[in-house]
Formats: structure tokens, sequence, C-alpha cells
């Protein structure tokens, strides 16, 4: 059998989707973003919203997730995606509307927007990207940040008594009448892949038929903040994260 | 034809809506028109005025030291006002609660008993339709039938039955005019 | 009468005009004196006839942003606020100056600084025309005096925005606001359609139908020299409007010895202060800026030709004096006349302003 032989589309078992372009990713090998948007590209693909897609980029390391998946963007100021992303499905009730937000911004500066967005049943997405920790400024705590984690700003270990406590805002979001799905998914291993894909395909069909909004989180690794390898992120994460931020629907509303 | 009035008393006197009222009949009448009310907490049981600008011309200022007419309708208001009517000018006010009363002699001065005009027709709600009719009678700005029709134009339809009542209202108010 | 004319109050009539013009949709938050407007939308319900979206947000902050998302969808929307309000939205109002997005922003203002008064002020001036918020940007300012400027305004404001994907803004106060007038309405335009913003907002973020290339609309460009040709294309666009868009009204200037400059509700009162000075024999003339950004000017250097003095009339302390003296260069003296924190003059306070300031020391 020669080579021309197996590359045939039939004998394929995996493709990167269309919507994900080639252009160079400035996220650091063993982030968790690269796979989340893949799955988001691939979803949207697999739908057939392509046309009709609107995301929110957040400020935090996935800004320029607008660079890595061809469909229509809006770059929110830090914490305000949920407001665009209400304003953008309330304009265009026919259109697929995310957000794509990391801890920072969606559970500190955007804590307001994202509750009441939430829980004023807005038909949009909320894909949240859990790490515990502020990548893009370096490595500071984030209200997600687990009691005795070091970051550059709690540089000893969180302290409850200094810090506060880590913040499981989804826990929040699933008691709010306006939302009608709120899971938390994990994406270091490739069943847990297929789970998140699974969420964000129904967290998207949610959003199509108007059942209000859903809220997607995924407890994720930031192996430079983390001061890890990826694999040992990947560990400390199976370890660490899911004590605090445990997998699962938080709410389903079939 | 040029008049500036101010409307001043107790907030729940009806103090904005009079002038609201005379605004609309200026309207009907395809007069120019402003009305300029005083806002804010004060309103919820302070004192409350209202400049009222009713004009063939093109108004400037819906502000003003000076006031062609004054109708005053507490003790606060008295004492604020009277120095502002014009020389010539007209002040009305309702005696009830009042201590001091005016003392200028260059203006025309009318004391009227609006409170106790409310309870002959037994009905406390007429106050300011009353003190409207009184004015009416004394500038005779807008007629009694664009009063009604601006009435109409500001009550929802479903209060448009208390129109008769507000009539009634304005010519009680004519008669405590006492030359 | 016909039934276009109504009487109606600044703030309601704005929300009113906003129907009119088509408006798409309008996000804002309570705060005193211009409440009214958010009330009067909800009370018209305009998503039962128009279509119209109106959200009540969380906060100023919320509502700026989804002004701003709904400029970048190329739909026409607005907001409207009260300068602690408009303090909260500078952050927004610099991200639409920067994404280069048409939309429509209210502010009535009151006195301030801080939580301040909820009456009559003008001392936003600063902060609406020279750009409130970071980075180099200018909104299109405009003032209206009457009632009936609040409905035009919102048609002229929304139509220089979508002409030079800028932002506009209403600078109007409490007296303007909340006195009622009476007004002339516009017939209902109808709201603008999907293919009309593809047509015409090529840009606007609104998906890929027919699998157009992307477009994103994002105020971040990290690459410095990418963000100084940006910078430059702002620029260049600002100088634009300077040239075509200057408008301001001249009241009696081509007779008078003193010229008082003032907007919104001082420029009504000034006139009143005209009409008395009139009748002690004081030739005084009024020039009235319209925008305020882009400042005219061109008027008020030819309504300042042949005048002993100037006097800036104003509820700021001595904010819109400056652009004054820079648009006459300092060739006549100029003074202040202000009232401040939510205090509005009378006309003879002005008048008397006028002689202390001007007439008596100058002759």
């Amino acid at each position: 059998m020669e080579l021309n032989d197996i590359i045939r589309p039939e004998n394929r078992v995996y493709k990167k989707p269309s919507l994900l372009n080639d252009a160079h990713m400035h996220y650091c090998p063993g982030c968790s973003h690269g796979v989340v948007h893949k799955l988001v590209a691939e979803v949207i693909e697999e739908m057939g919203l392509q046309e009709k897609a609107i995301g929110v980029s957040p400020v935090g390391c996935a800004v320029f997730a607008y660079n890595y998946i061809d469909i229509d963007w809006l770059e929110a100021a830090h914490g305000r995606a949920p407001a665009m992303a209400t304003a953008t499905k309330r304009l265009m009730p026919d259109k697929l509307v995310f957000t794509y937000q990391g801890d920072g911004d969606l559970s500190a500066i955007g804590t307001a927007e994202t509750i009441h967005a939430a829980n004023r049943g807005e038909n949009i997405v909320i894909i949240f990207i859990n790490n515990a920790i502020y990548g893009m400024t370096g490595g500071q705590m984030a209200p997600t940040t687990l009691l005795g984690q070091k970051t550059a700003t709690c540089p000893y270990g969180r302290r409850a008594d200094l810090n506060g406590y880590p913040l499981a805002i989804s826990n929040l979001l699933a008691q709010l009448d306006g939302t009608c799905y709120v899971t938390r998914q994990t994406v270091y291993s490739p069943a847990a892949v297929r789970k998140t894909k699974a969420a964000l395909k129904k967290a998207f069909q949610n959003s199509m038929d108007g059942k209000g909004c859903s809220v997607v989180e995924v407890v994720s690794t930031c192996n430079t903040g983390w001061k890890l390898t990826p694999v040992k992120a990947n560990e400390w994460l199976q370890e660490n994260m899911f004590a605090k931020y445990p997998l699962g629907d938080l709410k389903n509303n079939e | 034809m040029k008049e500036e009035i101010v409307i001043a008393g107790f907030g729940g006197q009806g103090v904005l809506s009079m002038g609201k009222i005379l605004a609309y009949s200026g309207l009907m009448e395809d007069k120019e028109v402003t009305w300029m009310p005083s806002y804010g907490p004060e309103q919820r049981g302070g004192t409350a005025n209202v400049t009222v600008i009713v004009s063939d011309e093109r108004i400037s200022s819906p502000i003003l030291n000076m006031y062609d007419t004054a109708v005053v309708l507490n003790q606060q208001s008295l004492d604020k006002f009277e120095k502002m009517v014009k020389p010539g000018g007209v002040l009305i006010y309702d005696s009830y609660g009042i201590n001091t009363p005016p003392t200028r002699t260059d203006i025309k001065i009318y004391r009227i008993e609006a409170t106790e005009a409310t309870i002959e027709i037994n009905n406390s709600k007429a106050f300011n339709m009353i003190v409207l009719g009184a004015y009416l009678k004394v500038k005779p700005v807008v007629t009694i039938e664009n009063v009604l029709k601006g009435l109409k134009k500001t009550l929802p339809e479903r209060h448009w039955h208390l129109i008769p009542m507000n009539e009634e209202a304005l010519k009680k108010g004519a008669t405590l005019i006492k030359e | 009468m016909n039934d276009k004319v109504t009487l109606m109050k600044g703030n309601e009539a704005l929300a009113v005009a906003a129907i009119r013009y088509g408006a798409d949709g309008y996000f804002g938050y309570p705060i005193t004196p211009q409440s009214e407007v958010l009330e009067k939308l909800e009370e018209e319900m305009p998503w039962e006839t128009t279509g119209m979206v109106v959200l009540q947000a969380e906060s100023e902050v919320a509502a700026i942003n989804m002004v701003y998302a709904g400029a970048s969808c190329g739909k026409t929307v607005l907001t409207s606020t009260s300068s602690p309000g408009f303090s909260l939205m500078q952050e927004g109002m610099s991200y639409m100056a920067a994404s280069e997005v048409p939309a429509l922003v209210i502010n009535v203002m009151r006195g301030g600084p801080g939580l301040g008064t909820i009456h009559p002020s003008q001392a936003d001036y600063f902060q609406a025309v020279k750009g409130g918020g970071h980075g180099d940007y200018r909104l299109i300012t405009l003032a209206p005096a009457s009632v009936q400027e609040m409905v035009d305004f919102v048609a002229l404001g929304w139509d220089l925005a979508f002409k030079y994907r800028a932002v506009s803004m209403i600078l109007a106060d409490g007296v303007i606001g909340q006195m009622m007038e009476k007004v002339v309405l516009p017939e209902q335009r109808p709201r603008h359609t999907e293919e009309w913003i593809r047509e015409n907002c090529p840009w606007a973020v609104n998906g890929r139908k027919g699998m157009r290339p992307k477009n994103i609309i994002t105020s971040l460009e990290l690459d410095d020299d990418k963000m100084e040709e940006n910078n430059h294309r702002f620029q260049a666009t600002y100088r634009e409007i300077e040239k075509n868009e200057q408008r301001c009204e001249l009241i009696n200037t081509d007779d008078c010895d003193y010229l008082i400059v003032a907007f919104g509700s001082m420029a009504r009162i000034s006139q009143k202060a005209m009409e008395l000075a009139a009748e002690e024999g004081i030739k005084v003339g009024i020039a009235r800026p319209i925008t305020l950004w882009p400042f005219p000017v061109d008027a008020i250097r030819k309504a300042a030709q042949g005048v002993k003095g100037i006097l800036s009339v104003e509820l700021s302390a001595g904010q819109m004096i400056e652009d004054i003296k820079l648009a006459t260069e300092c060739n006549y003296p100029v003074d202040l006349f202000c009232r401040l924190g939510g205090n509005v003059p009378a006309p003879d306070e002005i008048l008397n302003a006028l002689k202390e300031k001007l007439v008596n020391k100058l002759g």
C-alpha cells in the first residue's frame, strides 16, 4: 500500500476545523486555551453556525481569540463581555452569541455584568476558562485562586484572612432563574475534551433555541503561571482544582 | 401677548400639574409655552414651584427673576415671590395658613379662599383647578374651553369622566375673585 | 394645530425622537435628572411597534458597553445618563472612539463634582469636548437649547455619527431635560434593514453571511506603529469634522458692543438678559455654540469683531471660556460669569455681571 492510498478522505481520523485558521497562536504550550478554541471552532462548524456566530473576546490571555477562529468578533473592555453579548443577541436574536472569558474577566472585574446577564436569562453562552490565576499580566492572584496556592500577588500562598476565599462563581450562576444550563468541565484528557465538546454543543443549541443563559466553565491549566511543566500542570489540576471545582452539570434544564 | 407666571406652594397641592394644564391650554391656542419646574426631593412635601410662560412669540429664558403674575399657596412662597412680581403685576394668594399678608402697593393683590372653597364643593382634589379658575378670571390668557381641551390631553382616558368636575371647580374659582 | 405638535419634557422628547428616528436599541441606567428618558421608552413600548430594543442595564458601565456592542453591529443605538453616570461611561467612550463605531450618548448634566446635586450644571464641558476617557479622541458634541432641539439633535447626532463613524453626544442640562415646551415631532422613520447595514456598514459585526471575510471590532493594536497609524486616521477624521460641522447661532451680533457666549439653557437665560440690557441701552449680542466640539471658531471670531468685550456665561467654573480665548486668540477682553453646583442664574444676575465685569470697566 502506497502513502497516497492511505491519504484519502474516508481514512481521515482527525482534521483541524476549517474555522480554526493557521495563525500562530500566542498561547503557551500546554495551555488549555488552544484546546477550547479548537472545540469552539469545531462545534460552530458542525452545527452549521459559521455565518451566524459572533464571539465576544475578553481582556486576558484570550484577548486575541479573534485572530484564531474565523467568525465575527467583538473585543470587550475588561469584564464587559456579557454586557456586549447581551446587546448583540437582543439586537440580532437569530445569531449565535457567546463570550469567552477568563477568571479575572468574569469573576473579578466583570462579576456584575456576568451575574446580571445570566440573571436576565440572556440567550447567550458564557464560556469560562478557570485556571485560578491571571495569565496575561504575569501570574497574579485570581478570585478563583485556591487557598495556599502561590501567585505573584500572594507569593506565600493565598490566605483566607488576607485574600478571602476562592470563588466558585458557577455555583452562584446555577442558582439564578435566568440560567438554563451551567456545567463545569475540563480538557486535561481526551475523554474530558469530548465531554466539554458535548457541553458546548448543548450550550450553543440553548442559545439558538432561546432557552436562557448557558455557562460552560472549563477548569483549565496555566502551566506557565503555575510554574509547572504541561504534564505536571495536568497532574496538579487533578490533584488540587477538582476538590474546589468539582466537575459535572450544576444545572441542566431540559 | 406674553404672560410670565410663577405658581408656588407645598408639594402635593397640585402646583406642577396646574402649571402643566395652563401650558397645555396655551398650546391649544397655538401659543408658545414653556413649563419649568423646580424638581427633586423638595417636591415631596416641601415647597414646589413652576414657571409657566405663555407667549405669541418665541420665548427666550424659561427661568425668570420677575413675573407678571405670582400665584402663591403658602407663606413660604409668599415671602419668596411677593418681591418678584413686576410693578403693576398681579399676586394671587390663598388665605389659608397665611399669617403675614403681602404689603406691596404697586401691584394688584387678590386674596382668595381656595382651601375653603374645596370644602364648599366637597372636593379637596380640585384645589388647584379652583386656583386656576381664579387666576384665569384675573388674567384670561387662555379660554376655559381650551383648559378643558388641555385637560383632556393630559389626562389618561380613564379619567375623562372627571372633566365636568374640573369645569365646576374652574367656575367656582372664578367666583372667588373680588375686586 | 396638527397632531405632531405637542407639549413635552426635554427628556421625554429625547425618547420619542429616538423611536421616531428608527433606533434599534436603548441601553441605560436611571439617574436624576434624566430618568424620564428610560421611563418614557418603557411606557411607549417601541418593541411592539418598530422592534426597538429597550433595556435597563445593571449599571452605566454595562449600559455603555451594550451601546458599544450595538454600535459595533452597525445598529442605531443610544444611551442617556447624567454626570456621575457619564464619568462611569468614559472607558466605553474611549473604546468606541478607538473602534470607530457610530453611537449616540446623551448627558443631561447635573451639579458636581462627586455625587453633587441633582440640579442643572454644565460642568462636564471639558469631559465632553476634550475627550473624558483615556487616549486622544473627540466626541461630536451637540448642545440643545430647547426641547425642539432635543428632538432635532437626536437625528443630527446619529446622522453625523454614521457619516464619520464617530460618537455623537448630546450635552444637555437639567433645565432643558426637565422643562416642557412646544415641540414638533418628526415622522416615524423605518429602522435600518440588515441589507442596509451590510451595504452601508461593511465593517459591522453581524455574522459572516455568505462567508464574507470576518469582521472584528477591537480597540486593541499592540503594534505601536500600527496604533500610531490608527491615531493619525482618527485625527484626520476629527480635522474633517472641525472643517465641516461647526454650528453656532448668532443673535444680534451684527451691531453689539458686548458679546455673550453661552450654550444650552444659559444661552436662553442670557437672551433674556440681552433683552433687559437693551432696555437700558446696552447693546449685547449672543453667540450660542450648537456644536461644542467642534467649537464654532469661525462664527465666534466673526461675532467678536468690533466688540468691547466678551462674557462667557457658564454653569461651570470657567471651562468654555478657554475655547473662547483660543478662538478669538486673546484679542478681546474675555471674562466669566458662572453659577456652580446646581444653581442657575436668573436673567438679572447675568445682566449685573455683564455690567460689573465689562460695561463699567470698558465703558
